[in-house]
């Protein structure tokens, strides 16, 4: 069994509730922190494990603290980034469900390393359960003094509060998240300031997913150091993929990174393979963004070598031949998907999501499903195809925030990968509407010549 | 599009009152509009839709101008500028769900209730429409109804006409 830091006690009746939590080791981290650290200490704990943001972009966490602006007289603010929307993704759902405490544990070490003594996590409003859950663990925390002022006896003052967000998958980016906490449209900002310098309020900020704030509890109790010890490389400690589409056993789980994509799909530890006796067609590896890969690809590296669930290994073969561990939400499609639909599915969902303050965005989405949408259902032409990959390509890059990134890639590797289920779409319409394409050549193992490259 | 259906005055009890300066208090002096999202919460889960009598007294309450707020009710998906059935039941309809069949759920839904998507049933208790990832794609296909947000998990027809009755007879 892999070792699990974030979710050793997950299956421990009440472990949502603070006694049970605080039974198991709960806030020793803050308990270690508050009386033997320093804020730096911990910044530099962090720093040493290596953790990188689990929200998609897989920045160095503690990088990123390190950057925080710290001017005298002026508050600085933790952020927690809870607002879970990219499709595919519900492993914050389920962490915040399950194990309240740990992020709020999370929230309290974090802030005290940054010197933030009011902190905000923002989360997506269909969320509302999650929300209760989390204002009542704050309600407890609160009451065993673990949060509000002079914390254990240490002088550090800390408020915590819930917000709400509207439905809108672009708060997920940090600045827009930031407009949003300011009561306002999601409008992304333009980058420079960051947040660190001029984030909530114009003050500095830090916002963090989730599972970086959560993992922050084990990198503290254990060491930076300890923590690094998991994992391949520079892809340090664990990661929870959030499992879905057509498998046995879709679910959230913790992963230790450097595991095989082959066994996460086919052990009965993760996935427990493909659902139906069906064959693997294709992997959605990292969140509906990242690019879309083959069974063969996915599976290995174009040097033949096995695939891992690690940053570089999931990124080896640039996105030519790889793909992105992004936010770890890994959606498998069967032998009976349509590659065109999933596509247009996921065409519609950036379209609908762009806050449309950059044209080749707003704009382009919509050129992009409505396309789609045509060659899905039999009016394509070949010339769509191609159409497609010009638009994806004036998107990517060109817009303020990376939500253009994000709708470009899917469909750019999608027709890489599967022109040729593209063209059968064009050539075979009225099959297309009744059939699918199959598994074609993206089951078999790799030609001759990619393994030599 | 916000289009006026209704031009009567609404008054917001004392309770409600209550919650938004308890919101209000989680925010710096002089930041009460980042209240603003959370009393459009409120303010739905005790109307069911947010109408422009309501959004013109939430500006009124955090002092800010009316478009301020109307910018922002007509940005996040969450919020209804138009009355509901009592029960929406929003179907995810993103990738994942879509894999294992939330199409079929949503075509059932239409037939079941007799209404297409985000029009309401005639006894007025219902409304549907599909809705984008709802982060629960591990137990897919979704729902959720508001405004408690309750999701429903691994959907089938047998399931939503089990869920339609039970919500009838509530």
């Amino acid at each position: 069994m892999a070792r699990k830091l974030l979710f050793e006690h997950i299956n421990v009746p009440g472990i949502n509730t603070f006694d049970v939590y605080r039974k198991q080791g709960g806030y020793c981290a803050v308990e270690k922190a508050l009386k033997s650290l320093s804020p730096d200490d911990v910044v530099e704990e962090v720093k040493k494990s290596g953790l990188r943001g689990r929200g998609g972009a897989g920045f160095p966490t503690g990088m990123k603290w390190s950057f925080l602006a710290k001017p005298e007289g002026v508050p600085r603010y933790l952020v927690c980034n809870a607002d879970e929307s990219e499709p595919g993704t519900f492993k914050d759902r389920y962490l915040m469900t399950n194990i309240p405490h740990l992020l709020i544990e999370g929230m309290i070490v974090s802030s005290y390393a940054l010197g933030a003594n009011t902190s905000y996590i923002y989360v997506r409003g269909e969320m509302m359960p999650q929300i209760r859950i989390l204002e009542k663990a704050i309600a407890e925390a609160k009451a065993a003094g673990f949060l509000g002022k002079n914390i254990l006896g240490s002088g550090f003052d800390l408020e915590l509060y819930v917000q709400p967000g509207g439905g809108a998958y672009i708060c997920g980016e940090e600045t827009a998240l930031l407009e949003s906490l300011e009561g306002k449209r999601g409008n992304p900002r333009i980058k420079p300031p960051f947040p660190a310098v001029s984030g909530l309020y114009g003050c500095p900020t830090v916002v963090n997913n989730v599972e970086s704030i959560a993992a922050v509890v084990p990198i503290v109790n254990e060491g930076g150091d300890e923590y690094a010890k998991i994992g391949v490389g520079r892809s340090t400690g664990t990661k929870l993929i959030s499992a879905s589409g057509n498998i046995n056993k879709p679910g959230v789980y913790e992963i230790e990174l450097g595991v095989s994509v082959e066994e996460f799909i086919y052990s009965e530890e993760y996935c427990g393979g493909i659902a139906n006796g069906k064959r693997l067609k294709a992997v959605v590896a990292g969140g509906s963004s990242v690019p879309i890969l083959p069974a063969n690809l996915i599976l290995k590296t174009t040097n033949g070598e096995n695939r891992l669930m690690t940053y570089e290994s999931l990124s080896d073969g640039g996105f030519a031949t790889g793909t992105m561990l992004g936010s770890g939400g890994f959606v498998v499609l069967d032998e009976d998907a349509c590659i065109v639909r999933n596509t247009w599915n996921f065409s519609r969902f950036y379209h609908h999501e762009s806050c449309g303050q950059c044209s080749p965005c707003r704009e382009g989405t919509g050129w992009m499903e409505k396309v789609l949408h045509r060659l899905e259902y039999g009016h394509g032409t070949i010339s769509d195809i191609d159409l497609l990959v010009n638009v994806a390509k004036q998107i990517e890059g060109n817009t303020i925030c990376p939500l253009g990134d994000a709708a470009a890639w899917p469909v750019a590797s999608a027709i890489r990968h599967f022109r040729d289920e593209f063209e059968w779409h064009v050539t075979h319409p009225q099959e297309a509407l009744k059939g699918n394409y199959g598994l074609a050549h993206y089951a078999d193992p790799l030609p001759q010549i990619a393994q030599t490259v | 599009m916000l289009k006026v259906t209704e031009t009567q005055e609404i008054k917001f009890s004392k309770e409600l009152i209550a919650q938004f300066d308890e919101m209000v208090k989680r925010y710096p002096q002089g930041k009460q509009k980042s209240a603003l999202l959370p009393i459009l919460h409120a303010v739905q889960a005790e109307y069911g839709w947010l109408s422009p009598s309501a959004m013109d007294k939430v500006a009124e309450y955090l002092n800010i101008k009316p478009i301020e707020v109307y910018e922002v009710a007509t940005f996040y998906t969450m919020f209804f500028l138009q009355p509901q059935g009592k029960y929406v039941l929003e179907v995810c309809h993103t990738g994942p769900c879509q894999l294992v069949g939330a199409e079929k759920m949503m075509d059932h839904l239409e037939k079941k209730l007799g209404v297409k998507e985000g029009e309401v049933t005639k006894d007025g208790l219902f409304s549907w429409r599909g809705v984008e990832c709802l982060a629960a794609c591990g137990m897919a296909p979704v729902l959720q109804i508001g405004p408690d947000y309750t999701y429903y998990e691994n959907l089938t027809a047998d399931k939503l006409d089990t869920l339609i009755e039970e919500l009838k007879k509530k």
